[in-house]
């Protein structure tokens, strides 16, 4: 007589550890194997959207830091290409290579951050304590920057707020030369390790096909095998007079995502490099004084700078109707903006698109027919932030 | 294969089935009637040619005040061609719209977003359940006609050791301040752009 099978169901989260934040799962678990996964999200949400409708396209800009917030400029970016592309403004060349240089130095912070709790996740504690110190360090140069260490605020529909203070573009240098000593060792912490590779290798598969047919992006896409990337298919600012290899994987499991991820880095080390040698002097935001507000010394002497001021901080500038989808390749993956002006000063209708929402939500697919302690695995090679998931 | 040719290409092939096609700041842009969405959709997926196999995201929005209350917008990719495009359907509240789970499944969170957001139903869904409010939420926070401030509030109650749910106190009413300039402005500064435009 066949035996009635039996499932039970497990709860995950929504406070574990190895959640990466508010997530809570549903696990139908036949014995140890996974069966079927329910995420429930939206324990982070915060209305973004909503938010957004209420606010001038220059009070929106901060709520982008508050998305991914472990790479915040990069979210920023999407929005002020957005705004850019109905304004039909061109930005400087030195406010590009500044977005550029700080854009990549998003994607360090957020893949120190991904690769280590992966690596916390399946039990190795060092990666973290290593990497997280060198976070700290980026964070400084956010902070230089723009005076805050996440929640930057730094880029402006037309630029970026302000020029960078002397001699930092020298410390990210100097960091340059010594941090890819940094990833070196971080893998031979990790990319040879017996129990990381065990816990990795073969597990969360992807193939070519179904990684395009779930919307993923970024890393995802890449460890699977389909070379794309929105900065060499579709560049944005400078990226087409960069130089810089987009990693692919081949198997499209978690080991594979890490491996990408770690190159990327590298990647982005020389990105920035190379900004370094070619940013040259000039404005770091558009001279249109409709959009860009006037310096503090204008204010004193320009009876239209105290004008332009004045309506710039109240009214705020008008968009030109239109709708418009800008998408930048955020660390996650394909971050974008689909905007709806309606030619007044509040968006009339921004939807986010997170990279992380099409990621999360295969994770049934992902994990049909493994292992419950393949869950956290999985989970962690998907690089999710719930900020941005839950919006 | 550039906007252009797809634009011609959707035209001849499908000139039945949409409304009109336009090319808005280098984005092609196909409005279709609800009932043709569908196929138009499943076109897009499997003609040699468009290979669009990329649903990258469902957007909604909301115009009370025009004929067709609700907008959504489908967002498609090509990684082959390299190109993107924008399916707009219009349409009011008591249509249901065809669900594309079946040719995309990453079609079922972004149209439960959109229930959620907006209370907009979709036909053949496999699950349709809310996804980013809270359990036992009632209303559709995305319509233009939800307050900002939202109907409850939630606290943590020390009489009661628990997690209740109040009807919100604002202290002070929401302040929305009309800044909208009645004035035009001046058309000056659009010609010298202009001008700065043909010389360079």
């Amino acid at each position: 007589m066949a035996k009635e099978k039996k499932t039970m169901n497990l709860n995950f989260g929504p406070q574990h550890p190895a959640a990466h934040g508010v997530l809570r799962l549903i696990l139908e678990l036949d014995g140890e194997l996974v069966e079927k996964v329910d995420p429930h999200i939206g324990l982070l949400h915060r209305g973004t959207e909503k938010l957004i409708e209420h606010k001038t396209y220059a009070q929106a800009l901060p709520y982008f830091d508050r998305l991914d917030y472990v790479a915040p400029m990069n979210q920023e970016h999407a929005f002020a290409l957005a705004t850019e592309k109905l304004l039909d403004v061109q930005i400087p060349i030195r406010a590009q290579y500044l977005r550029v240089i700080f854009c990549e130095i998003g994607r360090i912070l957020s893949h120190l951050l991904n690769i280590t709790t992966q690596a916390l996740d399946v039990g190795a504690l060092t990666p973290s304590l290593w990497g997280f110190e060198e976070r700290e360090t980026l964070m400084t140069f956010y902070e230089r920057a723009s005076g805050s260490r996440l929640h930057a605020n730094y880029f402006r529909t037309g630029g970026v707020h302000q020029d960078v203070p002397n001699n930092l573009l020298v410390d990210i240098g100097k960091f340059c030369e010594t941090f890819p000593k940094i990833i070196d060792d971080l893998e031979n912490l990790l990319t040879d390790n017996r129990i990381f590779k065990q816990r990795n290798v073969q597990i969360g598969i992807v193939t070519k096909e179904e990684a395009i047919a779930h919307s993923f992006s970024g890393v995802m896409l890449r460890g699977s095998g389909v070379a794309w990337d929105l900065r060499k298919s579709q560049p944005y600012e400078c990226y087409k007079d960069l130089d810089f290899k987009v990693p692919v994987g081949k198997n499209g499991d978690c080991y594979d995502r890490y491996l990408c991820r770690v190159e990327e880095m590298r990647e982005s080390v020389k990105i920035i490099k190379q900004c370094l040698k070619k940013i040259p002097t000039g404005p770091i935001k558009t001279v249109d004084g409709k959009i860009s507000p006037p310096t503090r010394d204008q204010l004193k002497e320009s009876m239209e700078a105290l004008i332009h001021h004045f309506k710039l901080f109240t009214e705020g500038y008008r968009v030109p109707e239109g709708k418009v989808y800008t998408a930048v390749e955020a660390p996650k993956g394909e971050f974008g903006v689909y905007l709806i002006s309606d030619g007044s000063s509040k968006p009339y209708r921004c939807k986010i698109r997170a990279p992380g929402f099409s990621h999360l939500q295969a994770m049934d697919y992902l994990l049909k027919g493994h292992m419950l302690a393949d869950v956290p695995a999985v989970l962690g090679s998907l690089d999710i932030v719930f900020g941005e998931v839950d919006r | 294969m550039n906007l252009t040719d797809l634009n011609k290409l959707i035209n001849s092939e499908l000139t039945t089935k949409i409304k009109n096609t336009n090319i808005d700041n280098n984005e092609l842009a196909i409005d279709v009637k609800v009932e043709n969405l569908y196929q138009v959709i499943l076109f897009l997926k499997t003609d040699e040619k468009c290979k669009f196999k990329q649903l990258i995201d469902i957007a909604a929005a909301d115009y009370p005040d025009e004929e067709y209350r609700f907008e959504v917008c489908y967002l498609f990719l090509s990684h082959e061609n390299n190109l993107r495009i924008k399916i707009i359907i219009n349409f009011n509240l008591d249509e249901k719209i065809p669900s594309i789970t079946k040719l995309y499944p990453s079609a079922n969170w972004m149209e439960r977003e959109v229930f959620d957001m907006y209370g907009i139903k979709f036909k053949n869904h496999p699950d349709l359940r809310r996804i980013l409010t809270d359990y036992g939420f009632d209303g559709h926070p995305l319509r233009k006609d939800f307050p900002l401030t939202g109907f409850n509030e939630v606290r943590y109650s020390e009489k009661d050791k628990k997690v209740i749910y109040e009807k919100v106190k604002l202290e002070q009413d929401y302040r929305k301040f009309d800044f909208d300039s009645p004035w035009e402005g001046t058309k000056y500064i659009d010609e010298i752009k202009n001008k700065g435009k043909q010389d360079g």
